[in-house]
């Protein structure tokens, strides 16, 4: 099977700085892939390369096929297909929780909001938000903005789905709800990538678990694979320090 | 629910306990600043009006500026003459409000295409801010009208307008570009991630958090503003510092200018206060 996404040898510099240094990376249609690794071992640069906000040095990355790194390319459209999720959520504060969802497909796809509303309220509905739509962000809990988020993301149907750490700024105990969301989107069979230090979950739900080290893919495996039987060295050591 | 429930309980045990002792002595020193602060307010007030009387010049200057039989006569003029400065005042505003904020958005063009009217933005900015509004004003409300051009087209109030509209335009600029700046990247890189344009994201998601930010600033330039209006007696319009003037003239007298000065401050003021309250208030949903 052709891979819905591809980077090869991709590489990203922040002035002297290299974060991205050689990737290379697949991901099949309905596959959940887990990145790993320390902070500052490029796994945010990575996603945010693959949505265009970060504009690679060298490589390609192919969607279906289709570098999008060439510069001719209008990135727009592509980020509408390649869904991205923050850590710290990133709602708009001056929103409601509707709108906020409401805005891109409502600006890109120049539906009303009549024909948009039946499927996004049935996005709340799904993720148990339903009740929460008219409400700000700021009068939501955390796991709450991240299902909102997640949501406002999922409201411009992309083909493949980035969440850069998305539980890490959430309370314990708020964890588990973004998680279940995770789990159902997997379930449908959508595309994913997760930045993430849950390796329970990673363990748990993933196909593929990659761990980056200063830049590059050490390690790539099934996770039973990975954290039972790690072959690297730095693998080893990572997995020794946070498990 | 449980929170506010809580707090009650505890409020109404201490209510049957009594004063604690903290509450106690923060009573005491509230009391004590409220003593100092009374016995300092009388000290300074009885040393002006015992002090000031006493200087050589007291009586004329008393005569000149704290005339009541002028006051009274003039005070109703000022009052009409200064509905002159709330109509400039008026609608110069709105026309500042929408100005600035082009100027501002020309300002943070990012495309090459549109540089000339970035360098436009901010040789405007770099002008109006660095020369004075009276100069401005002079510049503009004589210059042009010089021109010869026919009524009405050469109405001091036209041209003063342009001139003020100008000046003030290039200071809330600024004021709105200090908003756009303080928004948060995430923000942006959020509307961007969802394939928003640029320039939607400016409209929908910086911009409307950046206007609300700024408001208690830009209020400060309009009680400016509300002052400056008066510049533009200089070419022409007859408003109150003018009609202020006209009467110092017929009664040989300063005291028409304090009736002009209290009645500036009888909007400022109030102004002030409520600009204060609104950021009192912002400062705490921020925190």
């Amino acid at each position: 099977m052709a891979a819905k996404l591809q980077m090869i040898d991709v590489w990203k510099s922040f002035g002297a700085n290299a974060v991205l240094r050689g990737i290379d990376l697949e991901v099949s249609e309905g596959e959940m892939v887990c990145l790993i690794g320390a902070s500052g071992s490029g796994k945010s640069t990575l996603l945010r390369s693959l949505n265009l906000l970060e504009p690679v040095d060298d490589g390609l990355i192919l969607l279906d096929g289709t570098d999008i790194t060439d510069p001719e390319l209008d990135p727009q459209p592509i980020r509408q297909r390649i869904g991205l999720v923050f850590q710290s959520f990133n709602l708009f504060p001056h929103m409601t929780a509707l709108e906020n969802v409401l805005l891109a497909p409502r600006r890109i796809q120049r539906k009303t909001r009549a024909a948009l509303l039946p499927g996004v309220e049935a996005l709340f509905v799904r993720f148990g938000l339903a009740d929460r739509m008219g409400h700000y962000p700021d009068q939501l809990s955390g796991g709450q903005q991240q299902r909102v988020a997640i949501i406002r993301a999922l409201a411009m149907k992309p083909e493949v789905m980035l969440f850069d750490e998305v539980t890490s700024a959430l309370d314990p105990e708020l964890v588990g709800e973004v998680l279940d969301v995770l789990r159902t989107l997997k379930a449908e069979g959508m595309t994913m990538i997760l930045a993430t230090h849950e390796m329970a979950f990673a363990r748990e739900a993933a196909d593929k678990v990659c761990f980056l080290d200063a830049g590059r893919i050490v390690e790539e495996g099934p996770p039973a694979e990975i954290f039972s039987n790690p072959r690297e060295a730095r693998t080893r050591a990572f997995l020794a320090r946070i498990l | 629910m449980t929170p506010d429930g809580a707090e009650t309980t505890a409020a109404g045990s201490s209510a049957a306990r009594g004063p604690t002792r903290r509450e106690l002595r923060e009573a005491h020193l509230r009391r004590r600043s409220l003593m100092i602060a009374a016995a300092s307010t009388v000290a300074v007030v009885a040393a002006i009006v015992i002090l000031v009387p006493m200087a050589p010049g007291w009586e004329r200057v008393q005569k000149s500026f704290f005339n009541l039989d002028i006051f009274t006569k003039t005070f109703p003029g000022l009052l009409r003459a200064f509905l002159v400065d709330v109509m400039i005042f008026a609608w110069c505003a709105p026309m500042i409000a929408v100005l600035g904020l082009v100027i501002a958005l020309a300002r943070d063009a990012r495309s090459p295409a549109l540089f000339p009217l970035r360098l436009f933005g901010t040789v405007y900015n770099d002008v109006f801010r660095g020369v004075p509004v009276i100069l401005v004003i002079y510049l503009v409300g004589f210059g042009i009208p010089g021109l010869g051009l026919p009524r009405p087209w050469n109405s001091p109030y036209i041209w003063g307008t342009v001139a003020v509209v100008l000046t003030y335009s290039a200071y809330v600029a600024e004021v709105y570009r200090t908003g756009i700046e303080s928004i948060h990247e995430s923000q942006r890189a959020a509307a961007t991630s969802l394939g928003l344009s640029h320039w939607d994201t400016m409209r929908y998601v910086i911009l409307p958090q950046a206007i609300r930010r700024v408001i208690p600033a830009n209020m400060n330039l309009l009680i400016a503003l509300q002052k400056d209006v008066a510049l533009l007696s200089f070419i022409g319009p007859v408003e109150i510092l003018r009609q202020a003037g006209v009467y110092k003239s017929i009664h040989a007298n300063f005291t028409p200018y304090l009736g002009a000065a209290l009645i500036f401050l009888a909007v400022t003021v109030p102004a002030t206060r409520a600009v204060d309250r609104m950021i009192a208030r912002q400062n705490r949903a921020r925190s």
